[in-house]
């Protein structure tokens, strides 16, 4: 059941969405079982920025129906700190290595791009391209023309295979897929999470006046993921899939195999599950195995 | 202890009354010994979800309050949709359980004697550490100058409730003093009265505390003043619990965020400025 993509070969077409899996974490967490039985079949790190983040202040959850509202902020320790800290980790992991980072200008991207390039651990490169636009404010991936400007721009730093992760939160997502194709993806992944509000719960009794209710997540607005989200995403990938040539990955609510084959089976090369490993941490590799339960023991014996 | 890398599916073996709380006793023979401290990721096997507003949906975080005989005990309140869920379980239902994860407490060094302090539902972690220190030391550890084995015994356990019904909890643990908000109980106050009081006599201590955010401040504060090491279990809004989703931080003294799940639950009082009040938990 190994897939084919950007020139790696996986072993099965179930990978983390970015954030949602600390494989670090996770090994201290559950020790070498985390190896032996490591539930994707490529890992994505979490955003990569150049600067060191420490995240947005809490809360930073919020339960949502079939889902969960996050205002994470990001949290990493920079460029130079990933590369020097968690990249040797990363690397003795038993699957490739796609790294996510996110910049706010051209050049910021561009110079992650080219560190990245340098490194063989690296197997991938995603780019988060749901990051504000300093000058204009609005996402650089919300934007088709911005996004292949930009991506034209920075695309010849690295000859590793570039995965542009798009924001679902675009008027048109298809077509902001077209153009990171034109501007040099050699993949899509899609969708990032939905962006929402939660507002601080009323107390018994209080009036719900409007100065009273403020945002209940330390960041402001945060991003929807989970079951909520799985019809939304289903139809941005078949969209996205019918428009671009490139290979898509398909993510958003995914919790079981039928939820990963329907995103296959609108044209997604690969998969991605990450909420629901917040509740199952080895959801990968059940949906890998429930996608492909191997060939069917022979009822009856050679004739 | 590192945790088996799945959920499991266990079987809940009885769900005792104890006052306003309930212990779920779930049955665990392959599980891993847990560190007090430590604890768990839990839900319901059957309608874990289609509650008020169509939660729950996340699994819910439990300090594992004891640990014995192949069964793992929760303290449980029914505060919300997903505590509401676990509190309906009875003998013979299932539950996913995740576990043990995070940082457990450290025994006390110097030979200090251990002061527990504890709230409401989070006198859980310090049941299972009064039995792993009694039997690590024994009672009958040998007197020193600064405290006489005939006054002092190895634990002093000191716990904090609202109410009557809540000091019932007080039962999970052996020998303690009690205060209550309303007077129902013991002293009327707070347990950090008591705190003070067992400083006044002996301050050669290790603080170990669990409670609502306002006590364990205020425990860390008077700690902090007088120089005494406290550990804290800290409590937060939390979807994974083994590190993976970065929601549940608090802020670290010097700057930065510790993640509750794999930095704590139980942190040196140290490493805080003060403990925040905001209510993380989606319970």
């Amino acid at each position: 059941m190994s897939v084919e993509f950007c020139g790696l070969t996986l072993a099965h077409p179930v990978i983390n969405g970015s954030g949602t899996f600390d494989a670090l974490a996770a090994r201290r967490a559950f020790g070498a079982a985390l190896d032996a039985e490591f539930p994707f079949s490529a890992y994505v790190s979490k955003t990569i920025t150049l600067q060191p983040r420490p995240g947005n202040p809490p809360p930073r959850l919020w339960e949502a129906p079939g889902g969960l509202v996050n205002s994470i902020g990001l949290p990493n320790k920079g460029l130079a700190g990933y590369l020097a800290e968690d990249l040797p980790e990363l690397a003795t992991l038993p699957v490739p290595l796609i790294t996510n980072v996110m910049g706010s200008t051209a050049a910021e991207i561009a110079e992650l791009l080219e560190a990245c390039d340098t490194c063989s651990e690296i197997a991938a490169i995603e780019l988060n391209v749901s990051c504000p636009n300093v000058k204009t404010g609005l996402d650089i991936g919300a934007d088709p023309q911005q996004l292949e400007e930009v991506l034209r721009a920075v695309r010849a730093r690295t000859g590793k295979p570039l995965i542009v992760k798009l924001t679902p939160n675009a008027a048109d997502v298809a077509a902001c897929a077209q153009a990171a194709q034109a501007g040099g993806a050699d993949a899509v992944s899609l969708i990032n999470t939905l962006r929402a509000l939660a507002l601080t719960p009323l107390s018994p009794g209080a009036p719900s006046a409007p100065r009273l209710r403020r945002p209940w997540l330390g960041g402001g607005t945060g991003g929807l993921s989970g079951p909520a989200i799985r019809a939304v995403a289903l139809a941005q990938v078949a969209a996205v899939a019918e428009r671009v040539g490139i290979p898509v990955i398909g993510m958003g609510g995914v919790s079981c195999a039928e939820h990963a084959r329907d995103l296959l089976d609108v044209g997604a090369r690969l998969v991605a599950v990450g909420t629901e490993s917040f509740r199952d941490p080895v959801a990968g590799a059940r949906i890998a195995r429930e996608l492909d339960p191997g060939p069917a023991s022979p009822t009856f014996g050679p004739a | 202890m590192t945790a088996l890398f799945a959920r499991r599916l266990l079987r809940v073996a009885g769900m005792d009354e104890l006052g306003a709380y309930r212990v779920l006793r779930v049955t665990d023979p392959e599980g891993s010994n847990p560190a007090p401290g430590q604890f768990a990721m839990l839900a319901t096997a059957e309608h874990w979800g289609g509650g008020k507003d169509e939660r729950p949906y996340l699994p819910r975080a439990f300090s594992i309050a004891r640990w014995q005989d192949g069964e793992a005990h929760y303290l449980l309140e029914d505060v919300g949709p997903g505590t509401q869920r676990l509190c309906e379980l009875r003998a013979g239902e299932d539950v996913w359980a995740l576990g043990p994860l995070g940082q457990g407490f450290t025994a006390p060094r110097d030979g200090r004697r251990a002061l527990l302090v504890g709230g409401g539902v989070g006198i859980a972690p310090l049941a299972i550490l009064q039995d792993e220190l009694e039997r690590e030391t024994g009672l009958d550890r040998a007197p020193t100058d600064s405290t006489p084995a005939a006054t002092v015994p190895a634990v002093t356990v000191l716990l904090g409730f609202r109410d009557g019904p809540r000091a019932q909890g007080a039962t999970l643990l052996r020998g303690a003093r009690v205060a209550t908000d309303d007077g129902a109980v013991g002293h009327h106050g707070l347990v950090t009265d008591l705190l003070a009081q067992e400083l006044e006599q002996d301050a050669h201590t290790t603080v170990y505390s669990c409670g609502p955010s306002p006590m364990l401040e205020a425990v860390r504060s008077i700690c902090a003043t007088q120089g005494i090491p406290a550990q804290l279990a800290l409590e937060a809004g939390m979807a994974c619990g083994f590190g993976a989703c970065y929601g549940c931080v608090v802020p670290r003294r010097g700057g930065g965020y510790l993640r509750v799940c794999v930095d704590g639950p139980v942190i040196d009082a140290a490493e805080l400025d003060q403990v925040e009040a905001h209510a993380g938990a989606p319970v």
